[in-house]
């Protein structure tokens, strides 16, 4: 009897575990790729929710914001976005999506992509695959060499820097000071200032490194102070580390002790401008986009930008609108009939006039060719800028 | 005497039955063998629910067999996962001796950091250790940068094919099978262990540690032996992901992970060992589906499911149901007085 | 040894950051004993709440603390009725789930309302820059958190040790059914616990965004601080937390300071090592049952 029972209580139990697997399989089935119509298909894969939440909106939204400029029609063809969120840097997740998107939605191109370790983990799909990708962030020099399908319309981190370098030699500095962030990205910023630097003949007296997760600035701003530099050279992640930073520099009184603070524009995202108030005036920084810039294509895209999202948008934003811009471009050579490798050739030497000043996508490296401004904050009209006074024409990443 | 003989002879029958395959779990495996056929664009996809589910399955034996809590168990799944991707990126591109490799490796580490769980203190203690232990690992791989490629990732990831033969492809078909064969042998082994006399002791510590050492176990060794033995199965888990991802992420290691997996579990239902791998199922089948109708604010359905199972389905998945079961056996009990 | 000097006070000021970050989740955790992961969403409530009462409603930095105080202990209340009273008896595990959904619920929902960005915090004038004193430059922000700090523990130590309500609370927690039967409310008093231990992690959230900064990733990124300090020091005790959040304070910046290479162990090692040393915190109870 109890046996029976027993048995009868584990059958139970073993179908219920079975149908929820099915379940599973038919929640899975649920969505096979449709036909494709009369669309042009362009996978998106970025940030959209976790720590960088924020990249992904500005990438999108600024993809969103050239269809609302050239609206959502090329050569007959309706251009249909499909975004996908890899939650930050896990490359597991994001050759997945890139898997996905390929062989389920079919897409036409791969765009987007926040990090460098997602590109790179995509690199062999795209390439066994022959999809044109746009990377409209991520900033490693190496990875156009990864694919001969990737090609880059963001920028590059030696790209930014050196120009840094370069004008602080020719200001008169000499002694600097750098302090990065301790990840990948910091470490080929502290490696292309220093390069770049001593090259000219300039010293640099202290290098920090900085933990991603350090809530607390305080000892390594002292030891800055008490190392007396001229200046310092700074490379952290935009956000809460460069805001905690900024905050730590001013307390310490290191800008009214007379050292001058020079970045790249990353630390100087527009978008957090406002969040750094006051604590930011005065910082000189290198970069390819400010929205202070001034041109009739900045205003359209401002304007555009504006309608998806009421907060600034940033050079991530600009990454993504003059992604599609050159998708568009692509599409409307082709005539609407997609192929990887006839995509990259039209990819190959493309220029583009974006809201940043003109660009152009390398033939030979398939990297963005660009002007690199140098800045310095400024209060215009109640709000904080990022505002232009010197251009360093064309420049192509020298990390190649 | 004739009493205690027929109480011992029905345990044993207990014991023989819970032993036996059941037509279910059968079906479950077969199952899985069926979604190469009938979904052959979701491999890449039900192959890394399959790792996420060996590597529940692994934190399963510690926290649902042996009572420990652990937030550091991306450790091990990250020590496998580099173990395999340094092999293969330099030269070793031969798969299956870089997942043996990848479970020695997280092996060891796992049994070295068994002695620190073993000073006492409380569940929070334990859970705090780990933690710091997964911390300080991620902070090694990001310092590291020149090994282990830091947060870019450790590139040039170039595996093998498997036997010589098949090679890893855009649609991830070996991938599938690949994965589908080691989490099957992995999760007989476990099964049969978990069934045996030093499963039963496992279980027993769980229940009561003064007890469990006044009966002759010897609880230390066991929790040794256990942590170390879920380290090799988690790391073999992240080799797995490695050689099918052919790259690895430095987020391998990172807090998230370990706490997402704790999730996965608790919503799967804990020392069932099918709670794993339903629960990375559920999970990332929800991730996957709310994320891709809203990607921007997917979090909060995800944080409505996890509210309500609490309230209204304790013990995860399996545990929901064997209570469904319960009562219906309950019913048919009354049915038949 | 002026730098000495110098490291030791940013050593207690970090410290009293993390002490007041952390000491409601000592009250959660350790009094009551509920796994409240989700204490970093009561302190973003609290920092969202300051940043809005300031920008929208014009109050000043210093009389919106109480007020943050209030309104995060308060809407806490409606969660306890709701959520975690129904899982005051059950598995940790549980209470790890639900903590977790209600952090995904308050990450989304921030996102929604305020956008992934940081927010911008000005504190007033008088409380930014640094005091010169005898040579060491002393942060004026960082003094005030430390005074607050001072406050905090006393009000606390005081109102648990000394008032009727502190010996109710004691009572509750040790042995429920006899505080019961002693006539005390038990349900009420853990109501009241747990709006004090909300309240404070509100006001810690509002005080810690100046130096820590604040997103809806702002109770999942410091998670790991609130667990290590009340961990370390022992749950339950106040003085525990802040012995333990002086400790790994004074630590992490001479650490940094020091051997800036190790920056981002530090805090872990020590953690790790205090733990060996203390299985049960530093002031920790071993808990009867």
């Amino acid at each position: 009897m109890e046996k029976q029972r027993h048995n009868l209580l584990t059958i139970v139990h073993d179908v219920a575990v079975f149908l929820m697997v099915m379940c599973g399989i038919v929640a899975l089935a649920t969505d096979q790729a449709h036909a494709a119509g009369d669309t042009i298909k362009v996978g998106i894969i970025t940030e959209m929710t976790g720590t960088f939440a924020d990249f992904g909106r500005h990438i999108v939204g600024g993809a969103k914001a050239y269809m609302k400029v050239n609206g959502d029609t090329v050569a007959g063809k309706k251009v249909e976005l499909i975004i996908r969120d890899t939650t930050g840097p896990v490359p597991d997740v994001a050759k997945r999506l890139a898997q996905e998107l390929i062989v389920k939605d079919k897409v036409d191109f791969i765009a987007g992509l926040g990090f460098t370790p997602n590109a790179l983990a995509i690199a062999p799909l795209v390439t066994e695959a022959k999809k044109p990708t746009i990377i409209m962030n991520a900033a490693t020099s190496i990875i156009t060499t990864k694919s001969p399908y990737f090609a880059r319309v963001s920028m590059t981190l030696p790209q930014v820097t050196e120009p840094m370098a370069q004008w602080a030699f020719k200001k008169g500095y000499r002694k600097i000071y750098t302090l990065v962030a301790d990840y990948g990205p910091g470490h080929d910023a502290e490696a292309a200032f220093k390069k770049a630097f001593t090259k000219m003949g300039g010293e640099v007296i202290g290098e920090s490194r900085v933990p991603l997760k350090s809530p607390e600035f305080g000892p390594y701003v002292q030891r800055i102070k008490d190392a007396k530099p001229q200046a310092v050279f700074a490379f952290v992640m935009p956000g809460e580390m460069a805001v905690a930073f900024m905050k730590t520099y001013n307390e310490r009184g290191l800008a009214k002790s007379g050292i001058k603070l020079l970045s790249t524009g990353d630390v100087m995202d527009d978008a957090v401008q406002d969040a750094l108030g006051d604590h930011a005036l005065g910082v000189i920084s290198s970069h390819q986009y400010s929205v202070a810039h001034k041109s009739q294509e900045n205003k359209n895209f401002l304007a555009a930008y504006s309608k998806f999202d009421p907060q600034r948008p940033n050079f991530m934003a600009v990454g993504g609108y003059d992604g599609m811009a050159a998708i568009y471009n692509v599409i409307k050579q082709l005539n609407g009939k997609i192929d990887g490798d006839k995509a990259m050739a039209v990819l190959k030497g493309m220029k583009l006039n974006s809201p940043r000043g003109p660009i152009q996508i390398d033939a030979a490296t398939r990297d963005v060719v660009q002007n690199i401004y140098i800045r310095e904050v400024k209060k215009v009209d109640g709000h904080y800028y990022n505002v232009e006074f010197e251009t360093f024409n064309a420049v192509k990443d020298p990390g190649k | 005497m004739s009493d205690t003989l027929a109480r011992d002879s029905r345990h044993l029958t207990f014991l023989r039955a819970r032993e036996r395959w059941k037509p279910a779990e059968i079906a479950f495996w077969f199952a899985l063998v069926g979604v190469y056929f009938v979904f052959p664009t979701n491999l890449i996809f039900v192959s890394q629910i399959l790792i996420t589910g060996l590597f529940a399955l692994s934190l399963d034996m510690i926290l649902g067999y042996a009572g420990i809590v652990t937030l550091g168990h991306a450790a091990f799944f990250g020590i496998g996962a580099y173990a395999a991707g340094l092999m293969a990126a330099h030269g070793w591109h031969e798969p299956l001796s870089g997942l043996l490799v990848a479970g020695l490796a997280a092996g060891i580490a796992g049994y070295l950091s068994s002695f620190l769980l073993s000073r006492g203190g409380g569940d929070l203690t334990r859970l705090m250790i780990t933690l710091g232990i997964g911390l300080l690992l991620f902070e090694v791989a990001n310092s590291a940068t020149k090994y282990t490629g830091g947060v870019d990732g450790l590139q040039g990831v170039e595996v093998g094919k498997l036997f010589g033969v098949f090679g890893f492809d855009l649609y991830g078909k070996t991938a599938y099978a690949y994965v589908l064969g080691i989490a099957f042998l992995l999760f007989a082994f476990t099964r049969s262990m978990m069934h045996s006399p030093y499963g039963l002791a496992l279980r027993s510590m769980r229940e009561n540690q003064t007890r469990a050492l006044a009966i002759g176990i010897p609880i230390s060794a066991c929790l040794t032996n256990i942590y170390t033995i879920a380290a090799v199965i988690a790391g073999i888990a992240g080799a797995l992901l490695t050689q099918t991802t052919q790259f690895v992420g430095i987020d391998v290691l990172s807090f998230q992970r370990s706490a997402d997996l704790l999730i996965i579990l608790i919503i799967g239902g804990t020392a069932t060992l099918y709670g794993g791998f339903v629960g990375a199922a559920v999970f990332m089948l929800a991730q996957d589906r709310l994320s891709n109708l809203n990607p921007q604010y997917w979090l909060f359905w995800l944080g409505i499911i996890l509210i309500v199972m609490t309230l209204y389905l304790r013990g995860g998945m399996l545990g929901g149901l064997s209570r469904l079961a319960d009562l219906y056996r309950h019913w048919r009990n009354k049915e038949r007085p | 040894m002026l730098s000495l000097l110098g490291v030791l006070f940013d050593g207690l000021a970090y410290g009293a950051l993390l002490f007041v970050i952390s000491v409601g989740l000592s009250i959660t955790l350790g009094l009551m004993g509920f796994n409240n992961l989700a204490h970093g969403v009561f302190a973003m409530a609290g920092g969202y709440l300051l940043v809005t009462l300031m920008s929208k409603a014009g109050i000043g930095f210093l009389p919106a603390l109480p007020i943050v105080f209030c309104i995060v202990a308060v809407g806490s209340l409606v969660l306890e009725r709701t959520l975690y009273r129904q899982l005051y008896k059950s598995t940790p595990l549980d209470q790890v789930l639900l903590s977790v959904g209600i952090i995904f619920i308050a990450t989304a929902g921030t996102t929604f309302l305020w956008g992934p960005g940081q927010q911008p915090v000005v504190i007033p004038e008088w409380l930014s820059g640094q005091y010169s004193v005898l040579g060491l430059d002393l942060s004026r922000y960082r003094l005030f958190l430390m005074a607050i700090v001072a406050g905090i523990t006393l009000a606390l130590v005081f109102g648990l040790e000394r008032t009727r309500f502190g010996a109710k609370i004691r009572a509750s927690v040790d042995n429920q059914r006899t505080a019961e039967s002693m006539g005390i409310r038990v349900e009420r008093v853990f109501q009241m616990t747990f709006a004090l231990g909300s309240g404070l992690a509100g006001l810690g959230g509002a005080l810690g965004v100046d130096v820590l900064g604040l997103d809806p990733n702002f109770a999942i990124k410091y998670l790991v601080y609130f667990l290590l300090v009340v961990v370390v020091g022992g749950p339950g005790s106040v003085f525990g937390t802040l012995l333990a959040a002086l400790l790994l304070g004074v630590a992490d910046i001479a650490g940094k300071y020091y051997v800036p290479q190790l920056g981002a162990f530090i805090i872990y090692a020590a953690m790790i090592f205090l733990l060996l040393l203390f299985p049960h915190g530093l002031l920790g109870r071993r808990k009867s049952k």
